[in-house]
């Protein structure tokens, strides 16, 4: 298959070896389960259950909280132990509610789950699309978007390709690829399941040339399939940007504020692509998922499948716990992973790797003078200009900023990656988008809050005239009463 | 985690990068070629290079110290010494200690220092500091020598040099000659047809190993061109300045040769005199006063082309790459703004693609 | 009767003449720059600028004697845009301190006097006579002057929480940002 060139990009040292060839193991389960009600983009999920319910595996917890968002379900079998507040795996590290549930260790699954669909082909892609919401399922890749909302978007575009990332561009992340050298089958029953869900009539799946037995074990897998086809992609970060990869793959570039289905494409992740197969074959909502486990201070490092919400700080300890004590605990691959604020906080759904980096790698140094060597401007794969842009935001332009581009940035962290001064300029971004975005809020907020007040004076105005004419009409009524008697007064004088 | 954990945003991993290395690989490729350079113009040549680059430093160090930043580091990262090393060997070699101070004042203090210090100077400070003095001490830059290497007959002894470098009054007058070009350039003014006059200049040969009157850097292009193209290697710099540089300055001296041969010397004659080279690979390359887009990188190294080509043709100097690296440096934020890299799913305008339908 | 109606009607037209007449000589000139500024501010006339309403501290504003930082329901987007307008420099840094606020009331406090629910001009209190009053956050904008009139200090003034969506990374530190 042709394959087109993306721009920019960097070849960071991929660290992958550490994790690549250990095989996935169960994390056996934990003391406590903690369900956080937002391990997605878009509106929280509301608790369904109390303190002191029993749950069965596989039962909902907790139930979509608007059109983007996505349900939760007890991991295991157990008790609610307590809805509270609890840190969430951010880097905020501000509480957020979360349901906590403990093991009654016989892990049962609940007897009312849906039942499997024997022919998902023949069904309708609605049902398809409803089951797979109603399993809780988002983007497994890292962005958590709920999966079924992106299902949807055959119903208003026109699609041709269902692209399956298997790129893992990430370096030290090898979830992915043990999916695909373990879970070949499933993945591709998924993927195929997801196409006719969306009415894309091919499946593409990309994945980076660095893992051969992966692309191998892939290929024979969808070897029946003529609708799937699996693509060896070129090993260059960001190649797991869904942008980039639809343009490695098809050439064309999504226009900005558009989305890939605009082009007739829609990309998932593979861990997604299995999810997808379990709960649609088989009923399971999503409960579990793999996590690498990796990084220089972590002692054993592994891919762990792992129950959601199963503290960090457990699958540290089943790895072997730290050799050295990290520089940084981070929460997704060292590109564009987030620092955690403590291990004690729980695996969501979107998370693909805890990293415990050394100092050696993170490699953390105090910024110096930028030289203006023209290295981010190189290897921006969006067609930026950081050194710009960081510039502007330094003295607090934010317009500017915006203006030379600031929100098209996808944050995959080329620039703060090759720049030869330590310039954080991807968190200059981030601040930069994350305070944008607060104004606009504010803004809007300052909008609204404008038009209540125009309609609240409109409406005191019509009261108070309302008032006045009644009261005119009043004073006018005693003023014809206190005049009659004296016109009869008149009369009877004359 | 000993400290906050979210003092700061990802990458948690970084490229093999530092300012101080990219420096020092370009020191490293220029050392090859000042090796040659020094050992051909001998001692008076050495002291130069050593007063010059060690008032850099000293400068350095003073103009950190007062702006209350750290000496040490700002002097560790390279930068000072790129600069006062390209300054001393696009000096005359055998000029006075003098000049290489006044051009190191004018070059760290004046050029970088005074607009804010590494990263913030519009001009290359080298070519300020190498400008000035020409401009102020006609003389003393006019006055070349031809080469005389280490240890040959006719070589200065090393008494003899400090003579030269740092002795009072000292006249060139007996033994300086002119360099290539400014011979070319007064015999035309002398009514001497450049065909007939550039037969009396040294062979290519000499010219491309430098045994010629002229400055350090001026002399050995092919040791010159090994540090560019291990720059390159590197990926220190890219090609776009000096292939475009190089091209329109061959371009331009090829075209007018063939239209009037007797009024205008050939490509390769301004290719290989002059120091083109050591300035198209370590001079216009120069991170800080050169766009950063590639494409602006491209217009930058044609208009200094140009601009050399234009200088040593028609103005009154014979030498222009450092007048024309100096005029296009002042253009490197209008080039910065114009020629930018597109946007991913954006028109050059900044629009959004069109989509288009079913292709 | 005909007699009525004309005496009345002929007072009205006499005052009506009269108001007309006092407004036309008495008019303040309408500035088009006033009219501009006030459109920028929330208009909920709740003075915490220290003037009377919107339209008084945009009056300030238009003469140049007040600062732009000094509507608080209004936040920083107020400040920039009203800076932008008037094109000086907003010295936002001091105002960053004030978080945006909302009202909470007390459940175990309020009377349900409906006094708040009068006062508050965005219409962000529900509530009705001897019930227990509620604030939709929303639409609040913590002009506070429900806070004011409470008789049995049951409203007080939250910060409005940051959560997991609104919070955004700060400005790098000038040491990890070197300029």
């Amino acid at each position: 298959m042709r394959l087109f060139p993306v721009r920019g990009g960097i070849h960071p040292d991929y660290r992958k070896e550490r994790t690549s060839e250990s095989a996935i193991v169960a994390l056996p389960l934990p003391a406590a389960l903690y369900i956080p009600l937002q391990q997605h983009i878009g509106a929280a999920s509301e608790a369904v259950v109390a303190v002191g319910d029993v749950v069965k595996k596989g039962q909902i917890v907790a139930r979509s909280g608007g059109v983007v968002s996505a349900a939760s379900h007890a991991p295991t079998s157990g008790r609610v132990a307590a809805v509270t507040d609890f840190t969430a795996p951010h880097p905020s590290g501000l509480p957020q509610p979360t349901i906590v549930i403990e093991p009654d260790g016989r892990d049962e699954w609940a007897a009312d789950l849906p039942p499997g669909i024997d022919d998902p082909f023949a069904a309708d892609p609605k049902a398809i699309r409803d089951r797979v919401a109603a399993s809780g399922i988002v983007g497994m890749g890292g962005a958590a978007f709920p999966s079924a909302v992106k299902l949807n978007l055959g119903t208003q575009h026109k699609l041709e390709t269902l692209l399956i990332n298997g790129a893992e561009c990430e370096p030290y992340l090898t979830c992915d690829d043990r999916l695909m050298r373990e879970f070949a089958a499933e993945v591709v029953d998924g993927a195929r399941v997801m196409a006719h869900a969306l009415g894309a009539p091919r499946v593409v799946v990309g994945i980076e040339t660095n893992k051969p037995q992966a692309i191998e074990a892939m290929t024979r897998a969808a070897a029946a399939f003529p609708d799937v086809t699996v693509v060896g992609v070129p090993v260059q970060y960001p190649m797991g940007s869904e942008r980039h990869l639809t343009q490695a793959i098809t050439g064309r570039e999504t226009p900005a504020r558009k989305l890939t289905a605009d082009l007739g494409v829609v990309v998932h992740n593979v861990a997604t692509a299995r999810a997808v197969h379990h709960a649609v074959r088989f009923g399971r909502p999503l409960v579990r998922r793999v996590v690498t486990v990796s990084g220089g201070a972590i002692a054993r490092p592994a891919n762990v499948e792992a129950p959601l919400g199963t503290l960090v700080s457990e699958l540290v300890a089943f790895c072997g716990g730290f050799s050295q004590p990290p520089r940084r605990v981070v929460n997704g691959g060292p590109m564009m992973g987030q620092p955690l604020p403590s291990l004690e906080v729980p695996v969501v759904k979107g998370m693909s790797g805890i990293l415990a980096l050394t100092l050696d790698e993170t490699d953390e140094k105090p910024s110096q003078p930028c030289i203006r060597c023209g290295s981010c401007v190189t290897i921006c794969p969006c067609g930026l200009v950081p050194v710009e842009m960081a510039a502007f935001i330094r003295h607090d332009n934010l317009d500017g900023a915006a203006k030379s581009g600031v929100m098209d940035c996808v944050s995959c962290g080329s620039c703060s990656y090759i720049c030869p001064s330590h310039i954080p300029l991807v968190h200059f971004f981030n601040y930069a988008k994350g305070a944008l975005n607060a104004k606009d809020r504010e803004r809007r907020h300052l909008d609204q809050i404008k038009a209540l007040a125009e309609s609240h004076a409109l409406r005191v105005e019509k009261q108070a005239a309302a008032k006045k004419a009644a009261a005119a009409a009043a004073a006018a009524a005693r003023a014809q009463a206190a005049a009659a008697p004296l016109t009869d007064d008149d009369k009877a004088n004359a | 985690m000993t400290t906050a954990y979210n003092d700061r945003a990802g990458p948690f991993t970084h490229a093999p990068t530092s300012v101080s290395k990219t420096m020092f690989t370009v020191l490293a490729a220029l050392t090859p070629a000042t090796l040659f350079n020094l050992w051909m113009f001998g001692w008076p040549a050495i002291f130069l290079f050593l007063v010059t680059v060690g008032s850099c430093v000293a400068l350095e160090f003073l103009c950190v110290r007062i702006a209350g930043g750290s000496p040490e580091g700002a002097i560790g990262d390279g930068s000072v010494l790129i600069t006062g090393w390209l300054l001393a060997v696009s000096l005359p070699p055998w000029a006075p200690w003098w000049v290489g101070v006044v051009a190191a004042v004018f070059a760290v203090a004046l050029a970088k220092h005074a607009f804010g210090g590494l990263g913030q100077n519009v001009f290359n400070p080298a070519m300020v500091g190498r400008v000035v003095v020409l401009v102020s001490f006609p003389v003393q830059m006019t006055a070349w020598v031809a080469p005389r290497p280490l240890f040959s007959a006719g070589a200065p002894g090393f008494v003899e040099s400090l003579g030269t470098t740092f002795g009072r009054n000292v006249s060139l007058d007996s033994i300086s000659a002119a360099s290539p070009l400014g011979f070319v350039k007064t015999e035309l003014a002398r009514g001497i047809p450049v065909d007939q006059s550039i037969v009396n200049v040294p062979g290519l040969a000499d010219l491309l190993l430098g045994f010629h009157p002229g400055s350090m850097g001026e002399a050995s292009v092919p040791l010159v061109l090994a540090g560019g193209l291990y720059l390159m290697w590197k990926r220190i710099i890219s090609w776009h300045i000096p292939v475009s540089l190089l091209g329109t300055l061959f371009l331009m001296g090829t075209l007018f040769h063939a239209v009037d041969p007797a009024r205008y010397a050939g490509g390769l004659f301004h290719l290989i005199t002059g120091a083109s080279f050591l300035g198209a690979f370590f001079i216009a390359t120069d991170y800080v006063t050169s766009p950063v887009s590639k494409q602006g990188q491209i217009v930058f190294g044609i208009g200094i082309g140009l601009l050399t080509w234009i200088i040593r043709t028609y103005a009154g100097y014979p030498e222009g790459m450092a007048f024309a690296v100096m005029l296009m440096n002042a253009l490197t934020p209008i080039l910065d703004q114009h020629f930018r890299p597109r946007v991913f799913g954006r028109t050059r305008k900044g629009q959004p693609l069109p989509v288009k339908g079913d292709q | 009767m005909l007699l009525d109606v004309g005496s009345l009607a002929v007072m009205g037209v006499t005052l009506g003449a009269v108001l007309g007449t006092a407004a036309k000589l008495l008019a303040v000139p309408n500035n088009p720059l006033e009219e501009e500024l006030q459109a920028l501010l929330p208009g909920s006339q709740c003075g915490q600028c220290g003037f009377v309403g919107c339209a008084q501290y945009a009056a300030a504003l238009a003469k140049g004697d007040t600062p732009v930082t000094l509507c608080a329901p209004g936040g920083k987007a107020t400040i920039e845009v009203l800076a932008k307008r008037l094109g000086v420099s907003a010295d936002t840094d001091g105002h960053e301190e004030q978080a945006p606020q909302h009202a909470h009331i007390k459940e175990d406090l309020c009377i349900g006097c409906l006094r708040c629910v009068q006062e508050c001009s965005t219409d962000a209190i529900v509530g009705a006579n001897k019930q227990l009053h509620t604030i939709i956050v929303d639409q609040c904008h913590g002009c506070a002057k429900c806070f004011k009139v409470c008789p049995t200090e049951a409203i007080e003034m939250c910060t409005v929480p940051v959560t997991l969506s609104a919070w955004h990374w700060g400005k790098p530190r000038a040491d990890q940002a070197h300029h």
